[in-house]
C-alpha cells in the first residue's frame, strides 16, 4: 500500500465507537474471568456429571494439575496456596461487568440494525460454498477484497454470532446453575442441565471453546493486520491488487 | 472536533443526570430494602452488592432444590476435620449431653437451649445438596429444628436483621441476613440421614443454610445472636469469611 493511495483513499470506519468500547470492556472482563476462573479449578481440579460429584466419586475427567486443596488426590506431594477467595471476588465483579456490557451491546446492535446489517449473513451467503471461498481466498492469501474492509465475511459473522449468542450465554447459564440461590427461585437452570455438576463442567468446557475462539480471533486480527480498527474504529482501503 | 453538535451536549447532559440521579435512587432504595452487603466496601463492593440486590430480589421466599432419596449421596464427604480444643474434646467425650445453644442479643427470652429442648420444638427433614466453593457437592438427608422455630419460641424482636451465629471453633463465625434466617429450610441440624449428626459432618449441630454455599453452614454450633448491626462483631465485615478474603454473601 502506498502513501499516495492512503491520501487517495481516506479512512472508513469500520467499528462504531459503542462496537469498541464494549469490545474492550468485554475483553478485560473476560480476562478477568479466565484468570480467576482457573484459579477456582484449581481448588478442585476434577469434573463430573450428574448432579453431585466429591473426591469420593468417579470423576468424569481429571486435569493433571496440582491442586490448593490438600482433600484432593492430585499425586502431586505438594499443595498450592489457596487464591479462592479474591478470585471468586474477581470472578463474579467481572462477570457482571461482561453481561452488562454485553446487554449494551446486544440491546445497541439489536436496535440500530447492527447486527442484522453486519453479522447476519446475506441470502448469497448462506450456503457452504461461501465458507469455502472464504477459506480458499485466505489458502490463496489473496488479498481482502475491498467491501471487506468495511464488512465480515460470512466465516466472521458466523463465529461472532455463534459467540454472542450461543457460547456467552452458555456459560452465564451454566455459571448461574452453579449458584444454590438462583437455583433455588429457577431450578431447572440446573436441573435442564443434567445437575448442578454437569452445569460445572459444560461450565469448563464452554469457557474452553472461549478460550478457542479468543487466540483464533487475535492471531487472525494479527495476520489481516486489523487491530487498529478495533482500537480508532478506522481502516485504511488499499486497492486490491489484480 | 466538529463531532461535537448542541443536540448531542444536550442528550449527553441529560443522560448523564439521569445516570447519577438513578443511581443515586438506587443506593438509596438498596440500603431501604436491606440490598447492600456488609462486606460492600472496597474493590470488590460492586460486584458483591450487584450480585447480593439481585439475588435477593430473586430469592426471598424461593425454597432450595431438594431430591429424591434415591439421590442421597453414598459416599458424602466431610471435608472438615473435628475442633482440636480442649472444650470440643470435652464435650465429645460426654456425647455431648452437656451441649448448650445459646440464643441471645435482640430476642425478647434469651435462652440456653440444650440439644433435647431443641428437639422438643417442631422437627423437619430435608434432602438438600452441599455445594462447597471449590466446586463439589454431595446431597445428604438433614434433620433438624427450623431456625425459625427456635427465633419463635425466643421472640425475636422486630428491629433485628441479622442472626449472627458461633461454632465452638473459635474464629469460626457466620451470619445471614433475615430471608435466610426465617426461611423454612435453614436447620439447626441435628441428624442426618436417619441418624445423629456424625461429628465429621458437624455434630452434634450445625447450621444448615442450604441456599448458600457450604462455608455458611457452620459446625458445633454454640451461640446464635440476633442483632440490626453487623459492625460490632469482629472486623465489621459480617463474619469471618470476609476477614480471610472470602464473600460474606455465598449465595453463588
Amino acid at each position: 500500500m502506498s502513501a499516495t493511495s492512503t491520501l487517495r483513499k481516506p479512512e472508513t470506519l469500520r467499528h462504531s465507537a459503542v462496537v469498541r468500547v464494549t469490545h474492550w470492556i468485554t475483553v478485560i472482563a473476560f480476562l478477568a474471568l479466565l484468570v480467576s476462573g482457573g484459579e477456582i479449578v484449581v481448588s478442585h481440579p476434577r469434573f463430573y456429571w450428574g448432579e453431585v460429584g466429591n473426591v469420593m466419586t468417579k470423576p468424569l475427567f481429571t486435569l493433571p494439575i496440582p491442586s490448593s486443596r490438600h482433600t484432593v488426590p492430585t499425586g502431586y506431594g505438594y499443595v498450592l496456596p489457596d487464591q479462592n477467595g479474591w478470585s471468586r471476588y474477581l470472578h463474579f465483579q467481572a462477570a457482571w461487568a461482561a453481561v452488562l456490557t454485553g446487554l449494551v451491546y446486544v440491546i445497541w446492535s439489536l436496535a440500530n440494525g447492527h447486527i442484522r446489517q453486519d453479522l447476519f449473513p446475506v441470502p448469497a451467503d448462506r450456503k457452504w460454498r461461501a465458507f469455502q471461498e472464504v477459506f480458499t481466498r485466505s489458502l490463496r492469501r489473496a488479498p481482502t477484497e475491498q467491501a471487506a474492509a468495511r464488512s465480515y465475511n460470512v466465516v466472521q459473522q458466523t463465529t461472532y454470532l455463534m459467540v454472542i449468542f450461543v457460547l456467552f450465554p452458555l456459560v452465564i447459564w451454566t455459571g448461574l446453575a452453579m449458584s444454590p440461590a438462583f437455583t433455588s427461585a429457577v431450578p431447572l437452570a440446573a436441573s435442564a442441565l443434567g445437575g448442578r455438576q454437569s452445569a460445572r463442567t459444560l461450565h469448563f468446557l464452554v469457557s474452553g471453546l472461549l478460550v478457542v475462539f479468543l487466540v483464533v480471533h487475535v492471531a487472525m486480527v494479527v495476520v489481516a493486520g486489523r487491530m487498529r480498527a478495533m482500537i480508532t474504529g478506522r481502516v485504511v482501503v488499499a486497492k486490491e491488487r489484480t | 472536533m466538529t463531532n461535537f453538535s448542541r443536540r448531542k451536549l444536550i442528550t449527553g447532559g441529560l443522560a448523564a443526570t439521569a445516570g447519577v440521579s438513578g443511581l443515586a435512587a438506587a443506593a438509596l432504595a438498596a440500603q431501604r430494602y436491606g440490598l447492600i452487603p456488609p462486606d460492600h466496601g472496597g474493590v470488590w463492593g460492586p460486584g458483591e452488592t450487584l450480585t447480593y440486590a439481585a439475588q435477593r430480589l430473586l430469592t426471598t421466599h424461593s425454597p432450595a432444590r431438594e431430591f429424591p432419596r434415591s439421590m442421597i449421596s453414598k459416599m458424602p464427604f466431610a471435608n472438615e476435620t473435628p475442633p482440636a480444643n480442649d472444650a470440643f474434646k470435652h464435650h465429645q467425650a460426654s456425647g455431648f449431653s452437656d451441649w448448650r445453644l445459646a440464643v441471645d442479643g435482640m430476642v425478647a427470652r434469651p435462652a440456653s437451649l440444650s440439644l433435647s429442648d431443641l428437639r422438643s420444638l417442631p422437627f423437619r427433614s430435608q434432602i438438600t445438596e452441599v455445594a462447597c466453593e471449590e466446586g463439589w457437592s454431595y446431597i445428604a438427608e438433614w434433620i433438624g429444628t427450623p431456625l425459625v422455630e427456635v427465633l419463635h419460641a425466643t421472640g425475636l424482636l422486630p428491629q433485628a436483621r441479622y442472626l449472627v451465629y458461633f461454632s465452638i471453633d473459635p474464629g469460626w463465625w457466620e451470619s445471614i441476613d433475615l430471608a435466610d434466617a426465617l426461611h423454612p429450610q435453614t436447620l439447626l441440624t441435628l441428624g442426618m440421614n436417619e441418624g445423629d449428626l456424625p461429628v465429621s459432618f458437624g455434630g452434634p449441630l450445625r447450621l444448615r443454610v442450604p441456599r448458600q454455599l457450604g462455608y455458611k453452614s457452620v459446625k458445633y454450633i454454640t451461640r446464635i445472636t440476633a442483632t440490626d448491626s453487623l459492625k460490632g462483631f469482629g472486623k465489621g465485615l459480617g463474619s469471618a469469611s470476609p476477614e480471610d478474603g472470602y464473600a460474606w454473601y455465598a449465595g453463588i
